[in-house]
């Protein structure tokens, strides 16, 4: 088998390449800014919005450590939900494309 | 006692407790349980090497493990990877001397791994071979992309290596009194041990042990200091915000504006952020640095060549953050009871930067300074610290060793057709190459200030990798013209920036500070806020930003004033306790003085930094927020004027083969 058996541009317009593209560009696009946006709420608010940061909520645990605690949590539940969805459908997908990809001339 | 007795004591006293200080935190009688497990840590690690020399014949070996190693097994080797002694020491130091701030640091690092996760592992592996070069050379021009992604990856990885090997050196001669030169020698012969015989099976594996021993041992001292509060978080809390050390330490963070506070409000404050990290738009800066930057280092990206496939490279990311992030979760605590068991005081009398941290809550946890528990937990930290540092500079050795061999001897200057018993050669040649250079360095630089350059890793990787390899995995219309362009103004505006930075040495700073730990500081009047002039003078100091108020403060009398006044009053103190404490003052004014007066000699003369200033041009220690969207804008705009076909011809190609895996690099069959 060589290398050049394969015809990428057709893959590439292949319509389940197609939806792979789409439906993966969005999710991946989606959880990255909601964690982009989410990290950087963390130096702003220590910065601008230190009052907020300081609130005591369960003796002297504050805002700002439940804040900073809750990225670790945030950043494990994207990892979670992008591996989950990865491992059942992007890469049943795939596979889907790979098996088929020397029939698409 | 009469007091002549006493004063002639004295000299003899101050300068036992500072040879004690010279020669490492364990005491003498104790060295030999230090060695005992340096000497185990040491021995397991060339059984290791001992094994995985006999796995490694083949470049795919040496380079990758044979892609045989499993998600979870590269899970845990990339945390060895990126857990490295500035960040575990580092981070558990700065908690237990600012607090809050400290700990912001741990959430960047691990949150760098979601852009790794979702936009950088799986398509490189699916498209890359072994290094940074392979991933860009994929469809731009070979030789040119590969010359740059060499030349990036070497210069990385020398920034990074060089911080390791001096903060190393620094380390073991602060723990256990070993010369700095054999420290840094000893690191290199056994770093080199490791890759060369080893190549990567060694290194991922000897990555893996450390990470290992890492975690168990901070889960101990974890364990060991929440144990009293009965695991309850407010508890422990509680706990530190009633500690007088800390409320102390918060009232010098903080200077006038403690007066008015209470003790309590003093020690909650050290749960707030701003003891530290004042700049806002300096944490963003660092921020972006972090979250770009680990994506683009070329020794965490060789390491998702080393599993079978893109799936394994996912299963890795997801464990290295599990392990990453509970790892930091813990800093917390290790940083908290450093703070609430060691005091911040005692920790900057040992290290400046707070780096011996985590050590010496170590050795308290276990019994303390006279204790042979206590000693061994010293040691068993000291050895991983040590295994840290062997085992990140290994894989930063064998990146740069991949850069020279794979991409510049191999794919540019043999074009592709060495055979693969030459190719093996050339890798282990480039091994040995690097690792002396590493050691070189590393002696050259003894007793210079290397802080700046793991963040200048970090802001070169985020400039001048990330967006390049970003781009050309991402974006139709990249190519050649703009990975070398990018590659280029990205990495070396954020080199020029650092060195303009406030991280460099400014003689005169330095010679101003010293004058004032001398000869003490006149009484100052209050200044009213100023205004910012605009958004360019917050970045750079060429006009006014915006400062708050400051109050007026009064004269503060210098070190000698204060060691002759203190050696006055020792000779009318009678409780033997109230003494013990005189003297403990005496010894660090002399040592204060000792530093002030070496500064002022080593600095004589000399008025600008390495760039020829007299001070920082750029107000921010990070350069990120300006040399991260140049590089990416000179990516785009390099790849907008320059035509290239291949890079066009070959898109269709690329996307396909690194959403997909077709015809990625497979396992070696063993």
């Amino acid at each position: 088998m060589s290398k050049n058996e394969m015809n990428w541009a057709n893959i590439d317009t292949d319509p389940r390449f197609q939806a792979l593209h789409a439906k993966k560009t969005r999710f991946l696009w989606g959880l990255m800014i909601v964690s982009m946006v989410y990290y950087f709420l963390l130096p702003i608010g220590t910065a601008y919005f230190q009052d907020i940061f300081k609130i005591k909520i369960w003796g002297p645990f504050n805002v700002g450590l439940l804040f900073a605690l809750s990225q670790f949590i945030v950043a494990w539940a994207i990892a979670y939900i992008y591996a989950r969805r990865a491992n059942t459908e992007f890469d049943a997908m795939a596979q889907e494309i790979i098996n088929d990809a020397h029939n698409i001339k | 006692m009469n007091v002549k007795n006493i004063l002639l004591s004295l000299p003899l006293l101050s300068a036992s407790s500072l040879a004690c200080a010279a020669d490492g935190a364990v005491a003498d009688e104790w060295k030999w349980l230090t060695f005992l497990v340096f000497g185990g840590i040491i021995a397991l690690t060339m059984y290791i090497t001992f094994w995985a020399s006999k796995k490694v014949h083949s470049t795919s070996e040496f380079y990758a493990a044979g892609r045989s190693i499993s998600g979870m097994q590269n899970g845990w080797a990339i945390a060895g990877d990126y857990l490295s002694a500035a960040s575990f020491l580092g981070i558990a130091g700065l908690i237990s001397l600012y607090g809050y701030d400290g700990f912001m640091y741990s959430v960047g690092f691990l949150v760098a791994y979601i852009t790794v996760l979702l936009v950088i592992a799986e398509p490189c592996r699916n498209i890359g071979k072994y290094t940074l070069g392979d991933i860009l050379a994929f469809r731009n021009d070979p030789k040119k992309t590969k010359v740059i992604a060499a030349i990036s990856t070497i210069t990385v990885s020398i920034f990074y290596l060089t911080a390791q090997m001096v903060g190393g050196g620094v380390l073991i001669k602060t723990l256990i009194g070993i010369d700095y030169e054999v420290s840094v020698i000893g690191v290199g012969i056994l770093m080199l041990a490791y890759v060369v015989f080893g190549g990567m099976v060694a290194t991922t594996w000897v990555q893996i042990v450390k990470a290992v021993l890492l975690v168990i041992a901070s889960i101990v001292l974890v364990a060991l200091v929440w144990a009293p509060y009965g695991f309850s978080l407010p508890g422990f809390l509680d706990g530190v915000v009633h500690d007088a050390g800390i409320q102390k330490q918060v009232a010098k963070l903080i200077g006038n504006a403690a007066a008015n506070m209470t003790p309590e409000e003093l020690g909650q404050r050290f749960l707030e952020p701003g003891l530290f990290l004042k700049n806002p738009i300096d944490q963003i800066s660092l921020g972006m640095a972090l979250v770009l930057g680990t994506a683009g280092l070329p020794h965490i990206l060789m390491r998702f060549f080393t599993v079978p496939n893109a799936k394994e490279a996912r299963k890795s990311v997801v464990w290295a953050m599990g392990i990453i992030g509970g790892f930091y979760v813990l800093t917390l605590f290790l940083g908290l009871g450093a703070a609430l068991h060691v005091g911040p005081a005692n920790i900057v009398a040992l290290d400046k930067g707070g780096n011996m941290a985590a050590p010496i809550l170590a050795q308290y946890l276990g019994g303390g300074a006279n204790s042979m528990m206590g000693n061994f937990f010293l040691a068993f930290v000291a050895a991983v610290a040590f295994a840290t540092i062997v085992a990140v500079v290994a894989g930063l050795v064998l990146a740069s060793a991949s850069a020279m061999a794979h991409d510049i001897y191999v794919g540019v200057i043999r074009g592709n057709h060495a055979s693969a018993d030459e190719q093996v050669k050339a890798a282990r040649i480039s091994s040995v190459i690097v690792g002396v250079v590493a050691i070189v360095i590393g002696i050259m630089a003894k007793g210079q200030n290397v802080a700046h350059l793991v963040g200048m890793a970090f802001a070169v990787a985020a400039s001048g990798n990330l967006p390049a390899v970003f781009l050309t995995l991402y974006w139709k219309k990249c190519n050649t013209g703009g990975i070398v362009l990018g590659m280029l103004v990205g990495s070396f505006s954020a080199i020029a920036l650092v060195m303009i930075s406030p991280n460099m040495t400014y003689p005169k700073a330095v010679i101003k500070t010293a004058h004032e730990v001398l000869e003490g500081t006149p009484a100052k009047d209050a200044v009213p806020a100023k205004t910012s002039e605009g958004f360019v003078c917050e970045l750079f100091a060429v006009c006014q930003n915006a400062e708050p108020a400051k109050t007026a403060t009064e004269a503060k009398s210098g070190a000698i004033e204060k060691l002759a006044k203190l050696n006055a009053g020792m000779v009318t103190m009678t409780d033997p306790g109230v003494l013990e404490t005189a003297k403990k003052d005496a010894g660090k004014l002399e040592k204060d003085i000792k530093k002030a007066q070496d500064d002022l000699k080593k600095f004589e003369g000399q008025t600008t930094s390495l760039v020829g200033l007299e001070k920082p041009l750029l107000r921010l220690k990070n350069p990120g927020i300006l040399s991260i969207p140049l590089g990416f804008l000179c990516v785009i705009l390099g790849s907008l004027l320059y035509r290239d076909k291949r890079a066009e011809e070959m898109w269709d190609e690329l996307y396909v083969r690194q959403n997909t895996g077709i015809h990625a690099e497979g396992a070696t069959a063993h």
